[in-house]
């Protein structure tokens, strides 16, 4: 299946993600080549096998969603690259005018 | 390097009080400083803190006595937290990030009284096999700095592979514990998915990803394994599956009289190095002679493995990695006044993520989208059940599956990043195994040119024990374990 420079700049944006020219050049042709390496599995017949999401055949444990201690919020935001510290809030640029 | 000593002799020697954990701390930071500056292994030394918990054990000699891990030195791949120290997942994203809590495995290596030397270079959110995609610069191997470490956890094996520590962890989504540890000569364990808690563990692939051991020693991996595994009231996948005494029930030979290795030959015939293949067939007369029954064995559908994980583990980390949004953690990008939230999003994620991280989230991203969600994924995920269905076949009559590791030895700096497929291709055995869920060690069993290759075992769910024993078997009956590389910058 051809992966055109158009497809690489739906999917990026989808992804949130900026790309350069060269990059949108480099990853179409790439993109392309791992398509269709990938095709193979395409004809395979699966006609009535179960999809696989993990692998785990226990079920998991469960507890009682009880309150327990946590981060403080100053420790929650100390990673943030704009925390509000005073008012507890990560800030981000406006986003209603 | 002589032989450097294992994690088993260091925990020995402190509890008999003949070592101080200072002592065997000082060490491994010592020649973390002496020889690592060649290697490139260590993101971080974390010295102070390693120091500080060290003093801590030796104040109280008879609790040190009683913990399994009394004072081992111990280096984390870059991509689990640790409380305060540094972690980037080799992504210049996560620059100058510090977790303000530890991962499980980390808080259970402590509470066992091993001691965290440092976090170790890898592949950028673990994607790769050979350690060049990250982005704070190569590792080399150890064994030939010209040539890769393996990847993505090329930093903990290499660490293990020059003796700077006994003991690391790594994380194993497609590979990258296996790969990495029979390309530098030494052991890792992928263990079963849901055997290790993933809390504190940074995503790439939920359904595939799990935190193991890289040792030198069978014994030093499960020494490791029963300290992190078990479950975790902050990973739900984390099973409430029992956890053995895996080192105690280790026996040497006798494992290998009652043991019965499918090999899957037919998956062999291709895309094997001479070297590698040589040193696969060596092994497995050598476990015959020794008593083990060898069957052979059809694994039709891993033949489409590669494909498969490349479909599925992209998926998983589109989604995984849509966190990277300068928002909450690490590196936002700058902007101007005027510029909207979208564009922060987009110009953080380009400058944060390199090209292979770039290229995953986007074929992940297609793989998952409108049209193409049944085409891509649904399929996967089928081919990913009949990859399983396979390998239960198998083990319902074998103990354990036996394949080589990699298909090549360690292969040179840049030789396959121009093509991203050919990269992928150095999993060809190892992806597998996280497909089906399944345990899998990596033991060295020869040399190729020089370079050190692996041999693989794969087991049932949760059978970590047999792995283990088998490997261990293997490994009492040869000397590959104990071949050591020369210390770099010194000749010969």
């Amino acid at each position: 299946m051809p992966f055109t420079r158009e497809d690489v700049e739906a999917v990026a944006s989808l992804a949130r993600l900026a790309l350069t020219p060269e990059e949108k050049e480099l990853f179409a042709r790439q993109l392309a080549d791992i398509l269709r390496y990938a095709d193979e599995v395409l004809a395979i017949d699966t006609s009535g096998v179960p999809p696989t999401a993990q692998a785990l055949a226990v079920p998991p444990p469960l507890r009682e969603d009880e309150r327990r201690p946590s981060l403080s919020r100053a420790e929650a935001l100390a990673a943030a690259p704009d925390p509000a510290l005073e008012t507890g809030f990560y800030r981000v640029p406006r986003v209603i005018g | 390097m002589t032989q450097p000593r294992s994690a088993r002799q260091i925990r020995d020697e402190v509890a008999a009080g003949r070592l101080s954990a200072v002592d065997a701390c000082e060490a491994a930071l010592e020649r973390i400083a002496r020889i690592d500056p060649a290697l490139g292994a260590f993101q971080t030394v974390t010295r102070d803190r390693a120091l500080d918990r060290a003093r801590l054990l030796d104040r109280d000699r008879s609790a040190l006595a009683a913990l399994p891990l009394a004072g081992v030195p111990i280096a984390l791949k870059d991509n689990l937290c640790a409380r305060g120290v540094a972690t980037t997942a080799g992504s210049r994203v996560l620059d100058g990030y510090k977790p303000p809590y530890d991962a499980t495995v980390v808080a259970r290596l402590e509470r066992a009284g091993a001691v965290v030397v440092g976090k170790t270079r890898c592949d950028e959110f673990a994607m790769g096999s050979s350690t060049e995609n990250s982005a704070y610069g190569p590792v080399k191997n150890p064994w030939a700095l010209d040539r890769i470490p393996g990847g993505s956890s090329g930093g903990s094996a290499a660490a293990v592979a020059a003796g700077m520590v006994p003991v690391a962890l790594g994380s194993d989504t497609g590979g990258s514990i296996r790969q990495p540890a029979a390309l530098c000569g030494v052991t890792g364990l992928k263990p079963t998915w849901g055997r290790v808690s993933r809390y504190g563990l940074i995503a790439f692939a939920s359904s595939l990803d799990q935190i193991g051991p890289i040792a030198r020693t069978v014994e030093d991996a499960a020494l490791v394994l029963h300290a992190i595994a078990g479950p975790d009231p902050c990973d739900a996948t984390a099973a409430e599956v029992p956890v053995a005494d895996y080192a105690a029930a280790l026996d040497g030979d006798n494992a290998l009289q009652r043991t019965s290795i499918a090999i899957p030959r037919r998956l062999l015939d291709d895309g094997v190095d001479e070297g590698v293949r040589q040193a696969f067939d060596r092994a497995v007369e050598a476990l015959a002679s020794r008593g083990a029954k060898i069957v052979d064995v059809e694994l039709p559908h891993s033949r489409h493995a590669i494909a498969v994980y490349y479909l599925i583990a992209t998926a998983e980390a589109s989604s995984n990695l849509a966190r990277y949004d300068g928002v909450r953690y690490g590196v936002r990008a700058p902007l101007d006044a005027a510029d909207t939230l979208a564009t922060m999003y987009e110009r953080t994620r380009q400058a944060g993520f390199g090209p292979e991280v770039k290229r995953r989230i986007l074929l992940g991203t297609y793989v998952l989208s409108a049209g193409y969600y049944d085409a891509y994924y649904l399929k996967a995920q089928q081919v990913r059940t009949l990859i399983r269905q396979d390998f239960e076949r198998a083990l319902a009559s074998a103990d354990v599956v036996a394949l080589p590791t990699s298909p090549t030895p360690a292969f040179r700096f840049g030789e396959r990043t121009a093509d991203p497929l050919k990269m992928y291709l150095a999993d060809v055995f190892t992806v597998s195994a996280p497909l089906a869920g399944l345990p899998a060690i990596s033991v060295p069993c020869g040399f190729a040119d020089r370079l050190p290759v692996g041999l693989q075992f794969v087991g049932r769910p949760f059978d970590e024990a047999t792995v283990f024993r088998v490997a261990h078997a293997y490994e009492r009956g040869t000397d590959w374990w104990k071949a050591v590389p020369p210390d770099p910058g010194v000749s010969g």
